[in-house]
């Protein structure tokens, strides 16, 4: 909403710098978006009347104009524009006049020949967006008048005010003056129109009927004659524009005028037309059919309200668009004004189904003042006196309002809601000026909400107004002190763990979005059925992952385009799935995912065996796997007490081809929750041994096909309590060791808790794991 | 007679200094000191000598001992340490060869951000609350005392997943169903702040993303004012943006919160910029959250998360968060 300081004051004398009432309507709540100052740019502007054209001798672009800037001679201007005439009126910024854009005129050459001046479109001055022609003034200017003077412009203040939806009060200028008034404490007042009324009372000239009473809760009509189509005064244009319109005619013109002004809306028919001169509210029926002033034939259904004459024809969409057959024309004589109040969610869905929204239907939507309609009819003809007669009396229907109910409002709560010390005349005192009525009880406060505030219907309401009024700026901070110890929970401490832990083995972190593009999870190898978004703005964005693979593959790829390889990343993030069985929402899960680009499945085995450690994890198996969109015999798959948990290996080379990444990629998919859920994290002091120890290495020639966990397990098996440590050190393929074998060195440190091992006892070890080894994996002892 | 071993000492001195090496000092260790030495040769000669000429001689003696001790001792620290040199100077490094940048992996900067505030809020006896991001309606309109047809939430603000009724799931528009999540799980009162990924039907931009983040905080005790929220909006800007900001509150319009604001901040002399919504839970909130409002009053303030994080370290682009551009990933 936009207003202007001048028009405000028409209501309340508003006082102070332009900045401190901006920063008053912001206290307000009426965030000020912009303040221009207006009329500022056109000090040394005149108008200058174009006495002849000719071409400039050496330029195309530019002629040459001799204009009279009032003195009666002829002043020489070199000008690029083209679409004047002699005789025609224009600005001329004189030689010392500062543009908007800061530049100064001075009288200067242009290939040889002198310009002593400017002659202005429309933008230059800061009147229009026009940019292509110099701007052409009305046939009855007169050349020396400073343009300001000659337009009527007086110099004012601009307001671009941003208005919440709870207050359609201030859509309109006397809403912003009220608010502002009681900020200033100074006096706010609406002036009763005046009009003199002749002939009929409108209840002999026209009936109206509300058929749905749940559309429309108030249709008030009167009636004018005598009414002649022609522009407005430039002084009413002037501030219509200022304010967002475009002047069309008087009567459009007033009409916007006294929405801007009131906040009512209104619609003119030509009564003539209208049949039977009777207006009926209703619902449309589905299928019902009307043409709309902008000539469009418009299918309506019955959500839509309309207004129907007495043949029980549309015309007119209700708050959102007049019918064309009633439109008012130059041959009108006898013009129906309707004013109304609609139902706001009716106004709000047919406005939005037919893409017509306008500065009516916002007005409408969000619910207007049904008691200022008598004085916006008013006003409405006194603007356009004195041409116009008006018809006493008016036609006044009722359907359904809200119901106001009065409120009661403790001001026991008032003050423990606010953490204030209001009493009851101070809170009194704050409501009076915004047209809350407010009496005074034992304790509490009965409020009367004004007709013009439709959002307030409950005490914090009316806590809210008490406090915008009395200022949020002027309640004391205070800090409440928490009564609850600040952690994080155990998951959340654990994912900070995961996160650091993978930052020390050198990944980095992605967050791509969780969005995919149909197909992207089949590409990944994984299954199609995906949470659809039903609304997608682009079909990029149409599926939510059920994995992280897919986004962070994309996202190598997308740095391989840049090349940018070898990279480290991984994300922990939420990924969504049909449930299994039915329940309220998708399955949604936080998973881990690790992608290392190039030759790194060592290193992705690391960055698992670092995780392990970090969550202190006892005991885990890697067993070898093949899920969906890993590389078949490079995967394992990760199991904790029998529970998977996720997997680790390569990513299938026809996946990277399907993403367009060329590296090797080794990745970890972990579920976090389900990682998580497995108890972890604390370890027990175990007592160790005091006495000495000793180490046997054993290298066994085995099989390509079985893993060195297996026989790791066996010897842990036989060295059973003497094992104090035991580690894999060395892999080793090629002769000696014969073909689709390797051999798997271990070292096995043996030590007692009790005593010093004899050479027997490690013997009996020794021997006992041997044979364990070889018999169970055919395997051989290499020396 | 002392003539005589001044001048043994003043040849042995000579050797001594002349001697190359450790090895060759050790040799001339033996004849200097050693069982044929002039010096053991005439200890041993000592006992056919006169008492008073055997003390005298054998003081001689001993000091010309120790003098040689102390000559071969320096002498051999000074090739020790010459041998220490030569050793040291053959193992020289050059450890720019190994500063080649790697390295730790890279926190996210939303992470950063994400986590700088948890544990400011936990600072400040505040717990983390996270709820789902598919959402259902209730929680994330119906509960927040939207009421049905609010514009938030047609098609054009929100987007809907395909699950269940037609509209009854979608991606949460903001952190605020957590809000109703906490009232369902726990008992006030509740200090706690619920930070979270959102999403909206906005087409990307450098201001604008589909998927973002929100952190917002919720109190909810006996007897907690506006002046708690003012206060509690000021103490977490001195405390994120430092001692000499300030915060402001404006009368706005959220439908989950009376009395609403906006709240601004800024540095002394600096414009007013605005970074969240906040106000008084709204009655009927706390009511679907199973509280008694009569009971219970809490306030809710949020904001989001990106901004912070484009701020700090002044990226103009949101997208660049989510573009996942290494050169993007490694610099914070």
């Amino acid at each position: 909403m936009k207003v202007l300081l001048s028009w405000l004051r028409e209501f309340a004398p508003v006082e102070g710098e332009t900045t401190v009432i901006g920063e008053q309507l912001s206290e307000l709540g009426l965030a000020v978006e912009n303040i221009t100052q207006i009329g500022e740019h056109l000090e040394g502007v005149v108008v200058a009347k174009v006495l002849n054209l000719r071409p400039h001798p050496d330029a195309d672009r530019i002629q040459i104009v001799e204009v009279d800037s009032g003195d009666g001679q002829p002043l020489q201007i070199c000008c690029g524009a083209f679409n004047m005439s002699p005789g025609d009126f224009v600005p001329l910024a004189t030689i010392g006049t500062t543009m908007p854009n800061g530049m100064e005129i001075s009288r200067r050459k242009l290939r040889g020949e002198w310009s002593n001046g400017m002659l202005c479109s429309g933008a230059e001055i800061e009147l229009g967006d026009d940019h292509d022609g110099i701007l052409i003034l009305g046939d009855g200017s007169k050349q020396g008048t400073p343009l300001a003077e000659s337009l009527g412009i007086e110099s004012d203040v601009l307001f671009d005010l941003e208005v919440n939806p709870n207050r359609p009060d201030a859509m309109s200028v006397i809403g912003v003056a009220r608010d502002l008034a009681a900020y200033q404490k100074i006096p706010f007042r609406i002036p009763e129109p005046k009009v003199s009324e002749k002939g009929k009372d409108v209840s002999e000239i026209l009936k109206a009927e509300i058929i749905s009473p749940d559309l429309c809760g108030r249709f008030v009509a009167r009636v004018f004659e005598g009414v002649s189509i022609q522009d407005s005064p430039q002084w009413l244009q002037n501030r219509i524009t200022a304010l967002g319109m475009r002047p069309v005619n008087n009567v459009v013109d007033v009409s916007n005028y006294v929405m801007l002004e009131l906040g009512q809306p209104s619609h003119t028919f030509d009564l003539e037309s209208v049949a039977n001169s009777e207006f009926k509210v209703r619902w449309a029926i589905e299928g019902e059919e009307i043409v709309t002033l902008d000539g469009v034939t418009r299918k309506l259904t019955s959500e839509d309200g309309i207004v129907a004459d007495g043949s029980n024809t549309p015309i007119g969409i209700a708050g959102v668009m007049g019918g064309n057959s009633t439109e008012i024309s130059r041959e009108t004589s006898t013009v129906a004004l309707e004013m109304a109040w609609w139902t706001p969610s009716a106004i709000a869905k047919t406005s939005r189904r037919l893409g017509l929204r306008s500065e009516a239907s916002a007005r409408f939507e969000r619910g207007t003042d049904p008691e200022i309609i008598e004085t916006a009819m008013k006003r409405f003809c006194e603007l356009l006196e004195p041409e116009v007669s008006l018809h006493p009396g008016l036609v006044d229907e009722q359907g359904d309002m809200p119901t106001r109910e009065k409120i009661k409002v403790r001001v026991s709560r008032v003050n423990s809601i606010l953490g204030t010390d209001l009493d009851k005349k101070e809170i009194l005192e704050i409501l009076d000026p915004i047209g809350f009525k407010a009496k005074a009880g034992k304790e509490d406060i009965e409020v009367t909400v004004p007709s013009f505030r439709p959002d307030t219907s409950l005490e914090i309401d009316v806590i809210e107004e008490i406090a915008r009024i009395f200022g949020y700026e002027k309640i004391k901070k205070t800090v409440p002190k928490s009564k609850t110890f600040g952690a994080l929970t155990a998951k959340q401490s654990d994912r900070r763990l995961i996160r650091s832990t993978l930052m020390g083995s050198g990944l980095d972190e992605a967050m791509p979005v969780p969005f995919l593009a149909p197909g992207e999870l089949e590409n990944a190898g994984l299954a199609a059925d995906g949470i659809k978004v039903a609304n997608p703005l682009v079909a990029e964005e149409s599926v939510m992952r059920s994995s992280l693979r897919p986004g962070l593959l994309k996202t190598l790829a997308y740095n391989e385009s840049h090349r940018l390889t070898g990279l480290r990343l991984f994300e922990i993030g939420h990924v969504y799935s049909h449930p299994q069985q039915s329940q309220p929402l998708p399955d949604e899960r936080e998973h881990l995912v690790s992608l290392l680009a190039g030759n790194q499945v060592k290193e992705i085995v690391e960055v698992w065996s670092a995780l392990v450690d970090a969550l202190a994890l006892d005991d885990y198996d890697l067993i070898a796997d093949s899920p969906p969109g890993f590389h078949p015999t490079r995967t394992s798959r990760i199991e904790i007490k029998g529970k998977t948990v996720g997997f680790l290996g390569e990513i299938a080379p026809s996946v990277l081809a399907l993403f367009e990444v060329s590296e090797r990629v080794a990745c970890l998919e972990i579920d976090v929750d389900e990682l998580l859920s497995i108890p972890h994290g604390r370890s027990y002091y175990k007592p160790f041994s005091r006495y000495p120890s000793s180490d046997i290495d054993l290298a066994f020639e085995v099989d390509e096909d079985i893993s060195s966990s297996e026989v790791k397990k066996c010897l842990e098996e036989k060295a059973g309590e003497l094992l104090a440590d035991i580690n894999l050190f060395d892999v080793f393929r090629g002769a000696p060791v014969s073909e689709g074998r390797r051999s798997l060195a271990f070292k096995l440190r043996l030590q007692a808790d009790d005593r010093t091992l004899t050479d027997a006892e490690v013997a009996k070890v020794h021997g006992e794991c041997i044979e364990a080894v070889e018999k169970r994996f055919s395997a051989k002892l290499r020396s | 007679m002392n003539q005589e071993y001044d001048l043994h000492l003043k040849e042995a001195k000579g050797e001594i200094e002349d001697s190359a090496d450790l090895e060759s000092l050790k040799k001339l260790e033996v004849e200097l000191l050693g069982k044929k030495s002039v010096t053991t040769q005439a200890k041993r000669s000592l006992g056919n000598l006169e008492p008073e000429e055997r003390r005298e001689l054998g003081s001689v003696l001993n000091e010309t001992r120790t003098k040689l001790e102390e000559m071969l001792l320096v002498k051999r620290k000074e090739l020790e340490s010459e041998l220490m040199r030569e050793q040291l100077e053959s193992e020289r490094l050059d450890l720019t060869e190994f500063d080649r940048g790697h390295r730790l992996g890279h926190r996210h900067v939303v992470t950063q951000t994400w986590e700088r505030l948890e544990d400011l809020f936990i600072g400040m006896g505040y717990t983390v609350s996270e709820g789902p991001e598919i959402e259902d309606e209730w929680h994330n309109f119906g509960a927040l005392n939207f009421p049905l047809g609010h514009p938030a939430r047609d098609m054009y603000d929100t987007l809907y997943v395909d699950y269940g009724e037609p509209m009854s799931t979608l991606l949460r528009t903001h952190t605020s169903p957590v809000q109703i999540r906490v009232m369902e799980e726990e008992e006030p009162p509740i200090y706690s702040i619920m930070p979270g990924r959102v999403f909206r039907s906005d087409t990307a931009d450098a201001t604008h993303m589909p998927v973002f983040h929100q952190i917002e905080a919720l109190v909810i005790d006996k007897g907690i004012t506006f002046g708690d929220l003012a206060g509690t909006i000021e103490t977490f800007t001195t405390a994120y943006f430092g001692k000499d900001f300030e915060s402001r509150l404006r009368p706005s319009y959220f439908p989950f919160t009376e009395p609403s604001a906006e709240f601004d901040i800024r540095h002394p002399g600096g414009k007013w910029l605005e970074l969240g919504g906040c106000g008084m839970v709204h009655p009927e909130v706390l009511k679907a959250g199973g509280l008694d409002p009569e009971e219970w009053q809490g306030f809710a303030f949020g904001f989001g998360l990106d901004r912070l994080a484009l701020m700090r370290h002044e990226i103009d682009d949101l997208r660049e968060l989510f573009r996942n551009d290494y050169r993007f990933l490694t610099q914070f």
